[in-house]
């Protein structure tokens, strides 16, 4: 039930007074309320659930963490040397 | 898809097995709290590919599966009546009442209807002032601003005629309540990534160092829940017990203002019965006496409608990480996903349907 898609805001609008945004899910578009979200602008994605963008995507923090992990995996890769394989799945 | 395919990543997951394989040196039991992390666990197999000393349980974050049965029963009450009109999420329409549920009121010419979103429920309060409409507010925190949102609107518009049936849950609450049972298996949690996306961390960090456990907020996709399992792990094993956050990208240490601000607006704290649980302290949400000619248990007097749960179903011990859905007799058999005999059958995030749609009859624990 706490199912939320990440999407990308294409406009913003306004809504019976509501803040509302037109949200774009690689192709798939709707429109959800943005209240929860007073500072969002075109362009940024967000987190939506049940017609409510709930969060900001924190893009500098995403990309540092896959940065992150792709550096360690790679040091882990360096470190393993080649030929190594990897282990079976149970 | 961005902010999805790169968490979907075979090689990354690969890794990441790999990383926890090498960090395990004995049993460690992790709960993941949220019913779509266990439906992602099941789906993506993470369960099957995890070294044989980390056992997943599976925790009571699917607010349908915990919806008391009194609820549902006074829902069908209130959508059998003339001149209303019922809204809910679809999730909730075929869940068992003691005697029926929503799509049987509507199979008998009741006026019960699928809304994707609260708001549109206050639109056909808007568009048929001659009715009277009602939402089925069912949901943890993540649900909780927009609908509190909804009663809000309605109440600024003057739509007399919009009514929320509220069922909120409150998830922290429900943790110490595991951590505090006798029985209580969990050595870590997987927090749960959009619950912490209005909330933030705060709550969870008197828990983690109370109970000594590690919490980690945790996201949705494959690679996040395996990051959220590696990094329980690693604390696991040094005994420390942190509140970390795997769930960066749209987690703030103190969650979303605006929607805890709406929250707290409309809702109060209050008891609240969980199905096959039992009441849990301070561990629901109710609407405020100012926004009280909107709620609709008592526009339509129905608080007097109680139900009993029926005995025979584990899905209690199954919602606090007890026991595994095929350990039970009925699974599978007696009990299915269109005949379910209790909580954990009847939504599609419930353990029970997760592991009977991703077809884990065979596993026994």
């Amino acid at each position: 039930m706490c199912l939320a898609v990440p999407g990308k805001v294409i406009a913003i609008m306004e809504e019976g007074g509501l803040k509302t945004g037109r949200i774009d899910y690689s192709g798939m578009v709707n429109t959800v309320c943005l209240e929860l979200v007073p500072d969002i602008v075109v362009g940024q994605y967000t987190v939506v659930h049940a017609g409510f963008a709930l969060s900001i995507i924190d893009e500098a923090e995403a990309l540092q963490s896959l940065e992150t992990w792709a550096e360690f995996l790679e040091l882990q890769r360096v470190a393993d040397g080649p030929g190594r394989s990897e282990p079976e799945n149970p | 898809m961005r902010f999805v395919d790169e968490y979907r990543d075979p090689e990354l997951a690969r890794r990441l097995l790999a990383e926890i394989r090498a960090t395990v040196t004995r049993p460690w039991t992790i709960m993941e709290i949220c019913g779509g992390q266990t439906h992602a666990i099941m789906k993506h197999g993470l369960d099957q590919l995890l070294p044989p000393e980390i056992e997943l349980v599976h925790g009571p974050g699917c607010p349908v599966c915990v919806t008391p049965l009194e609820k549902i029963d006074r829902a069908i009450a209130i959508a059998g009546r003339p001149a209303v009109i019922f809204t809910s999420f679809g999730d909730m329409l075929r869940v068992p009442g003691s005697c029926q549920d929503l799509f049987m009121v509507r199979a008998a010419g009741g006026d019960v209807r699928m809304v994707y979103s609260p708001l549109e429920a206050v639109k056909l309060a808007r568009q048929y002032p001659e009715c009277e409409v009602v939402f089925f507010a069912v949901g943890f925190e993540t649900t909780a601003p927009g609908n509190a949102l909804a009663i809000r609107q309605a109440a600024r518009e003057g739509l007399a005629n919009f009514s929320a049936l509220a069922s909120h849950v409150l998830v922290a609450p429900a943790m110490r309540y595991l951590l505090s049972q006798p029985t209580n298996r969990v050595q870590g949690f997987l927090a749960a990534g959009h619950v912490c996306t209005v909330m933030g961390l705060e709550e969870y960090e008197p828990l983690a160092a109370e109970f000594k456990v590690p919490m980690v907020v945790t996201g949705f996709e494959p690679v996040d829940i395996l990051e959220g399992i590696l990094l329980t792990v690693r604390q696991l094993e040094k005994g420390e017990h942190r509140v970390e956050n795997q769930y960066g990208r749209s987690v703030q240490p103190r969650g979303n203002p605006a929607a805890r601000q709406v929250i707290d607006e409309v809702f109060e704290v209050a008891d609240r019965g969980w199905r096959g649980i039992g009441i849990i302290p301070a561990s629901g949400l109710a609407i405020r006496a100012r926004y009280a000619s909107h709620d609709a248990e008592k526009k339509f007097a129905v608080t007097a409608i109680t139900a009993t749960e029926p005995t025979g179903c584990v899905s209690g011990r199954i919602l606090q990480g007890l026991t595994k859905p095929p350990a039970c007799p009925a699974f599978g058999r007696a009990c299915s996903p269109a005949h379910p005999l209790g909580a954990t059958m009847v939504s599609s995030e419930g353990a029970c349907a997760a592991y009977y749609r991703y077809q884990r009859r065979a596993v026994l624990s």
